[in-house]
């Protein structure tokens, strides 16, 4: 916000030899120089960090082609590799981790905004927040331990005897697997997608609501037609956003998914994601184009989560922007 | 809406009655719905910290916190892990915080609106490049040529901790009000003088929540640790040029064993960097709250 000129050389009256002002002048064209190489610096560093990435995995990337993206392959032994698998895994975590996690998360917003007075309101708020603070290793832990051995013993028999006959909850329960992941992914996701959910109930105008209510809705008629409405675009991007923590979260994940390398129709297989299998085999590569294919992995990984980012930064400056011309 | 437009008869009153009662079900419905969630989110957070309380209080003893890691066995402790983490996360504090301020001021003192928007967007997607891929990126510029180290550590988790402190205390810089840097100018005073003894200092509450929200984050971040300094021997150390072991990584390699001792070991690394969390967050409120009441 340089409202004020620099030009107007503040300063001039009380330095009075032109030594003194040039040595003020100095101080701030230096400061500034520093300033500006720190900011040209950390757009460089995003630039420098996607393509270090790519450049990593260029010998994967020469030697399969894009068509890695779509090989179910991986085999150390033969050498041939492909990300289907981990795609496939990453996809569906996230997926079930959103449609579990979208619904909670506007429903924790909504208690909070509309709900709840406001002395239940401000600790709740502050316990969802702290949730979000919990290390994913420390989730991956408890993942592990403790809620991988309930899914398996519980969780997963129930949805077998109740909805046995999708073929998604086929096959025996396993402590490690998709479906805990997917839990997991949800429990990292809500936090953070109800934080963004309250910010934007919040600046729903009142007198819209209001509106809704003088013409005899109830509050869940005002909420539907007019809070969720006003606020989509925004909530379209907390889901991006929760996306692209799902995509990135490399180590609750891997302590839960199983590793595994096939493509299973079951929830209750093992699988693996793009960031998992990187977290998993960082150091157990045994040849180069094993390494590479990892690297590649955190090609694809990285390529879909600055698109995931840019998209829903791009949603969010159009949603303010809009805003502030209504 | 589409409820106003329904044909209601106003004279049956059966029919009237009838979706009422069903709108004011599906009122009731929702709002069960709202409070399931909000209580499914508290319950999950009180049942994961008493099962690390419960599982880890028991290990937690003068020794977990003064003794290195046994190679087998339970006696022993974390203090390697402790210092390791100790370490890099002030490593990391140190390489990303000025750096990140500078940034936040080009963007609040200097930048035009349209760099400035840029800037924003270069940060909130460098915020959002998964840890995993910040640990490759460093394990190919460093690691590759020269080992792991503390350092490279410490660097990575710079990275993810630039974004968060520079969005931070450019949200400080932008509310404090134009009036304070005008009478500074107005005073003769050179525009960075302005920014580094009148800006800065009204913003410093306001910046050091930040970084204690972002120091919460880095310190329980595993997965770039995992590339830049994982292999390390289980001795207290405070060579910085070699890998440490860390708190998060601990944790991991901890949860993975079938040793229940280190199982045990594990769920308390997982108490000590839980509530190293949890209070700095917790801090972080009290300190903005209190900036608030002000």
């Amino acid at each position: 916000m340089s409202t004020i000129d620099d030009s107007a050389a503040p300063g001039a009256g009380l330095a009075g030899t032109g030594l003194e002002r040039r040595g003020l002048r100095l101080g701030d064209t230096l400061f500034r120089g520093v300033a500006l190489a720190a900011s040209a610096g950390s757009a460089f560093l995003l630039g420098w960090i996607a393509f270090k990435v790519l450049d990593l995995a260029w010998p994967s990337i020469e030697e399969f082609g894009l068509s890695f993206i779509w090989t179910d392959a991986w085999d150390p032994v033969t050498e041939q590799f492909g990300a289907l698998a981990f795609v496939y895994g990453t996809a569906l975590t996230s997926a079930i981790a959103l449609v579990l996690a979208v619904p909670i998360s506007i429903g924790i917003a909504l208690f909070l905004t509309e709900l709840a007075p406001r002395r239940v309101a401000a600790p709740i708020a502050t316990m969802v927040e702290l949730l979000a603070a919990i290390p994913s290793v420390v989730l991956g832990l408890w993942g592990i331990l403790v809620f991988g051995p309930w899914v398996a013993q519980h969780l997963e028999p129930l949805l077998q005897n109740y909805l046995g006959f999708l073929p998604i909850f086929s096959g025996s329960p396993s402590q490690a697997g998709i479906l805990p992941a997917a839990l997991v992914l949800t429990i990292m996701i809500v936090p953070i997608a109800s934080a963004i959910c309250r910010e934007l109930f919040l600046r729903v105008p009142r007198d819209l609501t209001d509106g809704a209510l003088a013409l005899g809705s109830t509050r869940w008629e005002s909420i539907r037609g007019v809070t969720l409405a006003y606020a989509a675009p925004g909530i379209a991007a907390a889901v991006l956003l929760g996306l692209g923590r799902a995509f990135g979260e490399a180590i609750a994940v891997t302590q839960v998914i199983g590793g595994g390398n096939s493509i299973n129709v079951s929830w209750f297989a093992t699988g693996d994601t793009l960031a998992s299998r990187i977290a998993s085999q960082y150091q157990g590569a045994t040849s180069q184009l094993q390494a590479g294919s990892i690297l590649y992995l955190a090609a694809i990984l990285m390529a879909i989560s600055l698109v995931t980012n840019v998209v829903a930064q791009v949603i969010v400056r159009r949603f303010e922007k809009a805003r502030r011309a209504a | 809406m589409s409820t106003v437009a329904e044909t209601i008869d106003p004279y049956d009153i059966t029919q009237r009655s009838n979706g009422l009662r069903r709108r004011r079900i599906t009122e009731k419905l929702m709002g069960v719905l709202a409070i399931g969630s909000a209580l499914a989110a508290v319950g999950i957070l009180a049942l994961v910290l008493g099962t690390v309380i419960y599982k880890g209080i028991d290990a937690l003893d003068a020794d977990f916190f003064t003794q290195p890691r046994p190679l087998f066995g339970a006696e022993g402790g974390i203090a390697d892990a402790l210092v390791g983490s100790a370490l890099i996360v002030a490593m990391c504090v140190i390489f990303a915080v000025p750096v990140a301020v500078l940034v936040a001021i080009y963007m609040a003192e200097y930048a035009s609106p349209r760099v400035s928007v840029f800037l924003r967007i270069v940060l909130d997607v460098l915020n959002g490049v998964p840890a995993i891929v910040v640990g490759i990126f460093i394990f190919g510029i460093l690691v590759v040529g020269h080992g792991q180290s503390a350092i490279f550590g410490a660097l990575a988790l710079a990275i993810l901790m630039l974004p968060m402190v520079a969005r931070a205390t450019q949200e400080v810089l932008e509310v404090i009000p134009r009036s304070l840097r005008e009478a500074s100018l107005a005073l003769g005073v050179t525009k960075w003088r302005t920014t580094t003894s009148i800006v800065l200092p009204a913003a410093v509450g306001g910046i050091l929540t930040g970084v204690v929200i972002a120091v919460a984050r880095v310190a329980g971040e595993t997965a770039p640790l995992l590339f830049t300094s994982s292999i390390a021997a289980n001795q207290v150390s405070t060579d910085v040029f070699h890998a440490l072991p860390t708190l998060p990584v601990a944790i991991f390699t901890f949860a993975d064993s079938a040793d229940p001792a280190d199982q045990a070991r594990g769920w308390a690394a997982a108490l000590v960097l839980i509530v190293f969390v949890l209070v700095t967050n917790i801090l972080a409120k009290v300190f903005s709250r209190g900036r608030a009441g002000r």
